[in-house]
C-alpha cells in the first residue's frame, strides 16, 4: 500500500495503531495508585515521545545508512526552533508556518555545514561537525542576541506584529493553533480509576511523525536508500563503480538536517519558546544515544531509542527516597533503609546512571540495539512454532575459507 | 583501433621512480598483460589509469578523451571498469544489491536524487543483476551478505559487478591471486567466456599459465620501465625477460 512492500506495510500499520492508542497505551496504571507514577500518558512526554522519534528518525538517515556520525545535529534542531518562533512572531500564531519555515531554515544551515564537514569522514567529520554546533550555540549566546535573545530564550512577547494574525488577544499572547485548534486543548476522559488525556498538539506530532516515517520508509527502499548504504560499506569500490558519493552523502545530510528542523519546529508548535540550550552538544549526542540504543540502521529502532530515553528522563527523575520508602514501607526498617541506600543512586537525579548502564548493557550485549533484541525474541519464537528451520533472510554463514 | 594510448607516463614517490617513461598502447577487443617482477610498478600503473593516482608527466588517453585529472567516477562513467587485487565488493550488502549498485551507476550517472523510487520493483536492474549472478554462477547466494563469500566467489561477485555496466575496458588485477588451480581455471574459463562479448581488457598477472592462455600480447614491466612487449610465445623465450622476472631460471 501506498507504494510500501507488505512487510513495510504492517510495520507502518503497527506503528500508526501504536502512536494513535498511546494515551490509553502509556498510562496503564489507575490515578492515585502506587504505580501512576510510571504513567506516561501526559501531552508534554507524549508529544517529546514522538518530536524525538522525527529527530532520531532523520538523524538514522545519516547515521544508519551512510555511517557518518554526526555530533552537531542539535544545531539543526535549534536552528529550526528559533526559525518557527520568529514566524509566530511576525506572521501568524498558526504552527504550520512555523513548522514549515523551520524545516526550511534547518535545511539550508546544514547545507552549509553539510558542504564544508562532508570534505573529511570519519572522525573529523565528527568533529567538524561539533564545532559548528558549538560555535552556533556560542553565536546564540553572543553576537546573535538580537535573533536569538541570549540566555533568556526567545519567546513571543504582547507588542509582536504576527502581520497575518493579530498581536494580542483580550491582553494576552494568543495561542499556539493549527487552523483555530490550539495546541494546547486537550480532552480527558475518565474511566474507572483511569484518566486518559487527548491532546490536539499530541495528533498533530502524530500525523507528523506518521509521515516523516513514511517518507523515511521510502528512502530506506530507494536506489537512493542502497546507494547510501553503499557509501557506509565501502566507498572505495562506490567511487570506482562510477557513483560521486559526495552529493550523496550531502543529500543525506540535508535531509537528516531537515528532519531535525521538523522536530525543533513541532517543539515550537507545543511551546511557543527556543532557548540556545537546544543547541549543546549534550543534545546533539542525545539524539545518537537514541539511535545507536534504539538500533541505528533499522527503521524503528531510533523510535524506541527516542522513547526509552525519554521515558527514563522524565520518569526515573521524578522517584524519590520518600517514594522509595512509600514502596518498602512493608518491609522492617533497617532492610528498607538498606534497599533505598542501594537505589538511591540510580534515581532522582542519578537517572542518568540508570541510563548509562542500560545504555552499556545494550550496547555489550545487543549491538543492534533494542532492535536487535526484538529480533532474536521474534526468531526465538519462530524456531518454536516451526522446528523445520527455514533459512533466514540473510545467512551469515562463516567464510569457506 | 587503439583504445587506451600511454605516453611518457612517470610517478615518482619522494626518490623512488615508481614508473619511468612508460609507453603502452591496447588494441580494442584484445587482451594484453602486463607481467614483471614484485615492485615492477604494476600496480602504480593501473591506479594512473584509473585516477586514483595522477601520474607526475604524461598523457593517459582512452578513445580520444584524455583521462589525466579525471576523478574516479568519472573515468568509470566513460566505460572503463576494475577489478582489484584484493575483492572490493559492499562486504554488507547482499549479492543482489551488489551488483544493482554498478548496475543503477551505469543507467542512472554519478548522482540521481530517485529517493522515491522503489529498487524492489526495479524489474530492469534486477533482471541484469540476476543474469549478472548467473553468468558467474552464484544466482542461488544471491541474498547472502557479500562478506560470507570465499574469496574466490568474492573475486567472482567482483568480476560480475564490473561486467554489470558493459564496460568498454576491464582492468584485472591479478584476478587469480592465490587461488587454487581449479579456481583459477574457472576464472580462465569465464574470463574467455566474457572475452566474447568483446570486451577490451588488460590483466596484470603473476601466473604465467594464466597469462599465457588469457593474452593477445604481453607488456614486460621491471623496475618501472617497459623491457619487452610482444606476443606470448615470443616473450617466453626472450632472455630480457627471464632475467628480470626469474632471475635466470627457464620458463
Amino acid at each position: 500500500m501506498f507504494g510500501l512492500n507488505k512487510k513495510d506495510t504492517s510495520l507502518f500499520f503497527l506503528v500508526l495503531l501504536l502512536v494513535v492508542l498511546a494515551p490509553f497505551l502509556l498510562n496503564p496504571f489507575p490515578e492515585g495508585s502506587e504505580l501512576a507514577q510510571f504513567n506516561a500518558g501526559y501531552p508534554d512526554l507524549m508529544q517529546r515521545f514522538l518530536i524525538f522519534g522525527i529527530f532520531a528518525i532523520g538523524f538514522n538517515i545519516l547515521f544508519g545508512l551512510t555511517g557518518y556520525l554526526s555530533f552537531g545535529h542539535a544545531a539543526f534542531l535549534g536552528v529550526g526552533s528559533y526559525a518557527g518562533v520568529w514566524m509566530m512572531k511576525l506572521l501568524t500564531m498558526n504552527v504550520i508556518p512555523a513548522i514549515f519555515m523551520s524545516v526550511v531554515f534547518a535545511g539550508l544551515f546544514s547545507l552549509l555545514v553539510g558542504y564544508i564537514s562532508l570534505r573529511r569522514s570519519g572522525i573529523y567529520f565528527s568533529i567538524l561537525t561539533l564545532a559548528f554546533a558549538q560555535m552556533s550555540f556560542s553565536l546564540a549566546y553572543s553576537v546573535l542576541t538580537p535573533i536569538t535573545n541570549g540566555e533568556t530564550g526567545l519567546q513571543l512577547a504582547l507588542d509582536d506584529p504576527r502581520i497575518l494574525g493579530v498581536s494580542s488577544e483580550n491582553g494576552a499572547i494568543p495561542a499556539a493553533n493549527f487552523f483555530g485548534i490550539p495546541m494546547r486543548e486537550s480532552f480527558e476522559l475518565s474511566m474507572g480509576g483511569w484518566l486518559f488525556t487527548f491532546n490536539a498538539g499530541y495528533y498533530l506530532c502524530a500525523v507528523v511523525m506518521m509521515i516523516a516515517f513514511y517518507v523515511a520508509i521510502r528512502i530506506f527502499r530507494s536506489p537512493f536508500g542502497m546507494m547510501l548504504r553503499a557509501v557506509k560499506s565501502n566507498q572505495q569500490r562506490m567511487n570506482f563503480t562510477g557513483l560521486n558519493s559526495r552529493p550523496y552523502t550531502l543529500a543525506a545530510f540535508v535531509i537528516s538536517g531537515m528532519y531535525a528542523g521538523l522536530a525543533g519546529g513541532l517543539m515550537v508548535a507545543m511551546d511557543p519558546l527556543a532557548g540556545a540550550e537546544r543547541m549543546q552538544w549534550t543534545a546533539s549526542g542525545e539524539v545518537v544515544l537514541m539511535t545507536i540504543l534504539g538500533g541505528a540502521g533499522t527503521l524503528i529502532g531510533p523510535v524506541l531509542g527516542a522513547g526509552f530515553i525519554k521515558y527514563c528522563e522524565n520518569i526515573f527523575s521524578k522517584i524519590n527516597d520518600n517514594i522509595l520508602y512509600d514502596w518498602f514501607a512493608a518491609l522492617p526498617q533497617g532492610l528498607a533503609d538498606f534497599l533505598v541506600f542501594v537505589i538511591h543512586p540510580f534515581i532522582g537525579k542519578g537517572w542518568h546512571l540508570t541510563l548509562g548502564i542500560m545504555f552499556m548493557l545494550i550496547v555489550i550485549f545487543l549491538p543492534g540495539g533494542i532492535m536487535e533484541g526484538v529480533e532474536r525474541i521474534g526468531r526465538l519464537f519462530k524456531r518454536k512454532s516451526s522446528k523445520d528451520e527455514n533459512s533466514t533472510a540473510r545467512p551469515k554463514a562463516a567464510p569457506a575459507e | 583501433m587503439e583504445i587506451l594510448r600511454v605516453e611518457g607516463v612517470n610517478k615518482s614517490f619522494g626518490g623512488l621512480r615508481a614508473l619511468n617513461d612508460v609507453n603502452f598502447s591496447v588494441e580494442e577487443g584484445t587482451v594484453q598483460a602486463i607481467i614483471g617482477p614484485n615492485g615492477a610498478g604494476k600496480s602504480t600503473f593501473l591506479n594512473c589509469l584509473i585516477g586514483r593516482l595522477v601520474p607526475d608527466t604524461g598523457s593517459v588517453m582512452f578513445g580520444d578523451i584524455s583521462l589525466t585529472g579525471m576523478k574516479p567516477y568519472e573515468i568509470n562513467q566513460i566505460g572503463i571498469s576494475r577489478v582489484f587485487q584484493t575483492p572490493e565488493i559492499f562486504g554488507d550488502l547482499t549479492l543482489m544489491e551488489n551488483i544493482m549498485i554498478p548496475a543503477l551507476a551505469k543507467r542512472d550517472g554519478e548522482f540521481k536524487l530517485h529517493a522515491f523510487a522503489d529498487v524492489g520493483k526495479d524489474t530492469e536492474v534486477r533482471d541484469k543483476a540476476l543474469h549478472m549472478l548467473e553468468d558467474v554462477g552464484l544466482v542461488e547466494k544471491k541474498d547472502m551478505v557479500a562478506d560470507s563469500l570465499s574469496r574466490g566467489d568474492k573475486r567472482r561477485l567482483e568480476l560480475a559487478m564490473c561486467l554489470s555496466q558493459d564496460p568498454k575496458l576491464l582492468l584485472l588485477d591479478e584476478p587469480t591471486a592465490g587461488m587454487s588451480r581449479a579456481d583459477t581455471n574457472n576464472t580462465i574459463d569465464l574470463l574467455k567466456r566474457i572475452g566474447d562479448r568483446g570486451i577490451t581488457k588488460v590483466v596484470i598477472e603473476h601466473d604465467m599459465h594464466v597469462v599465457f592462455s588469457l593474452a593477445d600480447k604481453v607488456t614486460v614491466l621491471a623496475q618501472g620501465a617497459i623491457i619487452a612487449e610482444g606476443k606470448p610465445e615470443d616473450i617466453k623465450g626472450d632472455p630480457r625477460v627471464q632475467e628480470a622476472y626469474l632471475g635466470g631460471a627457464h620458463l
